[in-house]
């Protein structure tokens, strides 16, 4: 029993997976149950009470979901995870746990639009106040924090444009303000950026991108990175005060360094119900095994995309911090020394209607609303992932009315080239 | 012994070896962590004794209540504490007028008292401070992976579904050792700031 440490690929394929106790199956079984018996009454006033580890219904647990959760706390460096419906339903589940109707929490500027519209509108709604800044001007963050701020959210690589986030420096800003930072990291994977290694806190991801990777299923997942301590000044109730959900327990003194990933189990999953499908984290599962092998090839081919369109006439400009000249390329030689990741922005010389006549004539590339998927994708951020904003907040989280953005794939690097360049020259 | 980090192996060893408990703090309220880890344990197969001096008369999940450390009156392998880091010292020293002394003093989570751990390893007794004995044992098994919980273990061998009181094999592959880096360096920030 060496206490060596495995490689990335290594836990890619094997952490929290073993052969089935029952069956011996090798691969993880879909454990497509709704319930779980019970050994007898007492085990299950055990489990219910969460005094023994095991399963009860698959809104609360599931073995095959157990699997994905184990594997991307492993691959994140957390202690615990939590899968559930969605990347959204991830973000729901986090700030119920921080946040109390009237709090704050400081969001960098440069997200995902749909983040942007949830946080704007339907957490507001919660009475979970957002408060924007700006991800390249670090004080900004430091100007946003007032005594009801209780998180911080950013995205490594940001959404639409690849920009690089300064992890470490935001990181600062939380530790000192006392309240914990979230990263999404979707854009990146732990392939290429691991948020807990910079000071992350809590990690989250939309499955339905790179780590499933295939296009096929949705999946959001809760990563507690084991850093934060939430007992100070009751600060945040959920995880320090006795739950009376629970008869009284408290969670951080009961599960220590993952009490708040249990805390996302048994207050917010099993209380608002975002449950992931078993089908839905075996797909994702299986996308995860080769996560190493396709991200490179991802990065490689965006890298050979994003040069080829920086040198094409038609081209205005292009945002893909891999590349040298990119005002974001020195963060991304030091956060993601693999690969800038495969989803960036470019604009037309010929403006928006040169962008929709470039869609409708690409002929490998899909048009359509999602990123991190085998298949090259290609979307226009203006009218559809950004529409929702209005036009200064387009221009402020890079989708302006000119941008075109790629999720670059895994096909042959020459077949993409070639079809963007009959596509610009149509 | 470096108290930041344990290597698995030295969590695996304790839990390995020992067969009685002595739980120092436990509780028969069964919202406390006491109370879930003693009965984890004891439906895990350690030989548990419970002490509390204001519940003596009573027993714990069948077990009676032992006021105090010199009262049990045999021979005991390990002692887990379950009080605050100001109390562990008076519950070491007493440990130490054991014959024998016992193998092992863990302290659970949340609780480091470093002179205290100090005083009992110069007399061999091996420490473990800010864990829980539940927790590892479900970490070093996997049975604790059903909570989403990263195990920090690889096994490609198949293991038996768990019953009532078996004992689980702790033998799997580790990753690493100890917890992982960055809630160790919390929780070391955390002991240098206090």
């Amino acid at each position: 029993m060496s206490d060596r440490l495995p490689g990335f690929s290594t836990l890619a394929v094997h952490a929290g997976a073993q052969p089935d106790p029952t069956t011996g199956a090798r691969a993880t079984p879909i454990y497509q149950t709704t319930s779980f018996v019970f050994n007898d009454a007492d085990h299950a006033a055990s489990l219910f009470g969460l005094q023994a580890f095991g399963n009860i219904y698959t809104r609360i647990g599931n073995p095959t979901n157990a699997v994905l959760e184990e594997r991307v706390a492993a691959l994140e460096g957390g202690t615990a995870a939590l899968a559930v419906a969605s990347g959204h339903a991830a973000q729901v589940v986090i700030l119920q746990q921080l946040l109390q109707p009237g709090d704050e929490f400081i969001a960098a500027r440069k997200l995902y639009g749909g983040s942007i519209n949830q946080f704007t509108h339907a957490f507001k709604s919660f009475g979970w106040n957002v408060v924007w800044a700006d991800p390249d001007d670090i004080s900004s963050f430091e100007r946003a924090v007032t005594p009801r701020t209780k998180a911080i959210f950013i995205e490594s690589i940001a959404n639409p444009a690849g920009s690089i986030t300064d992890i470490e420096a935001i990181s600062t800003v939380a530790r000192k303000a006392g309240v914990p930072l979230i990263v999404d990291n979707t854009l990146a994977s732990p392939y290429l950026i691991r948020p807990i290694d910079h000071g992350a806190d809590i990690v989250v991801h939309s499955l339905t991108k790179f780590l499933g990777g295939h296009g096929n299923s949705l999946g959001g997942i809760i990563v507690d990175a084991g850093t934060f301590d939430w007992s100070t000044g009751g600060k945040y109730p959920m995880l320090s005060e006795p739950r009376p959900e629970y008869h009284g327990i408290r969670l951080q003194e009961t599960f220590g360094n993952f009490a708040f990933a249990i805390a996302c189990r048994v207050l917010g999953l099993r209380d608002l119900g975002p449950a992931l499908s078993p089908f839905n984290a075996f797909m994702i599962l299986t996308g995860i095994e080769t996560l190493p092998l396709r991200m490179q090839k991802h990065c490689d081919n965006a890298k050979a995309v994003a040069e080829f369109l920086a040198g094409h006439p038609a081209v205005a400009s292009v945002s893909y911090a891999g590349l040298a000249s990119d005002k974001y390329n020195q963060l991304a030689r030091k956060y993601a020394p693999k690969g800038a990741g495969a989803v960036f922005t470019f604009s037309l010389k010929g403006g928006y209607d040169a962008g929709v006549n470039l869609v409708s004539k690409l002929q490998l590339f899909s048009h359509l609303a999602n990123v991190g998927d085998t298949r090259s994708l290609v979307i226009h951020p203006a009218s559809t992932t950004h529409s929702q904003l209005d036009d200064a907040a387009k221009v402020k989280s890079g989708a302006g009315p000119d941008v075109v953005r790629l999720s670059i794939g895994i096909e042959d690097k020459e077949d993409l080239i070639a079809d963007l360049e009959q596509a610009l020259s149509a | 012994m470096n108290h930041d980090a344990y290597p698995d192996n030295y969590i695996r060893g304790i839990l390995n070896s020992v067969k009685s408990i002595a739980m120092v703090g436990a509780s028969p309220q069964n919202v406390r962590p006491s109370y879930f880890a003693f009965k984890y344990l004891a439906q895990r197969g350690y030989d548990m004794i419970p002490i509390n001096p204001g519940h003596v008369g009573k027993d714990l999940l069948g077990k009676p209540f032992v006021a105090s450390l010199s009262d049990i009156g045999r021979p005991i392998d390990m002692i887990d504490i379950f009080r605050n880091s100001s109390h562990i010292m008076p519950v070491v020293e007493e440990a130490l007028t054991l014959d024998p002394l016992p193998k092992v003093i863990w302290m659970q989570l949340g609780a480091r008292d470093d002179a205290a751990a100090a005083k009992a390893e110069s007399v061999g007794i091996k420490v473990v401070m800010n864990r829980c004995p539940k927790i590892e044992y479900g970490r070093l098994s996997s049975e604790i992976s059903w909570m989403g919980v990263n195990s920090r273990t690889l096994s490609s061998k198949r293991a038996p579904a768990p019953t009532q009181g078996m004992r689980l094999s702790l033998n799997r592959m580790s990753v690493g050792g100890g917890d992982t880096a960055a809630s160790d360096r919390a929780a070391k920030n955390k002991t240098e700031q206090s």
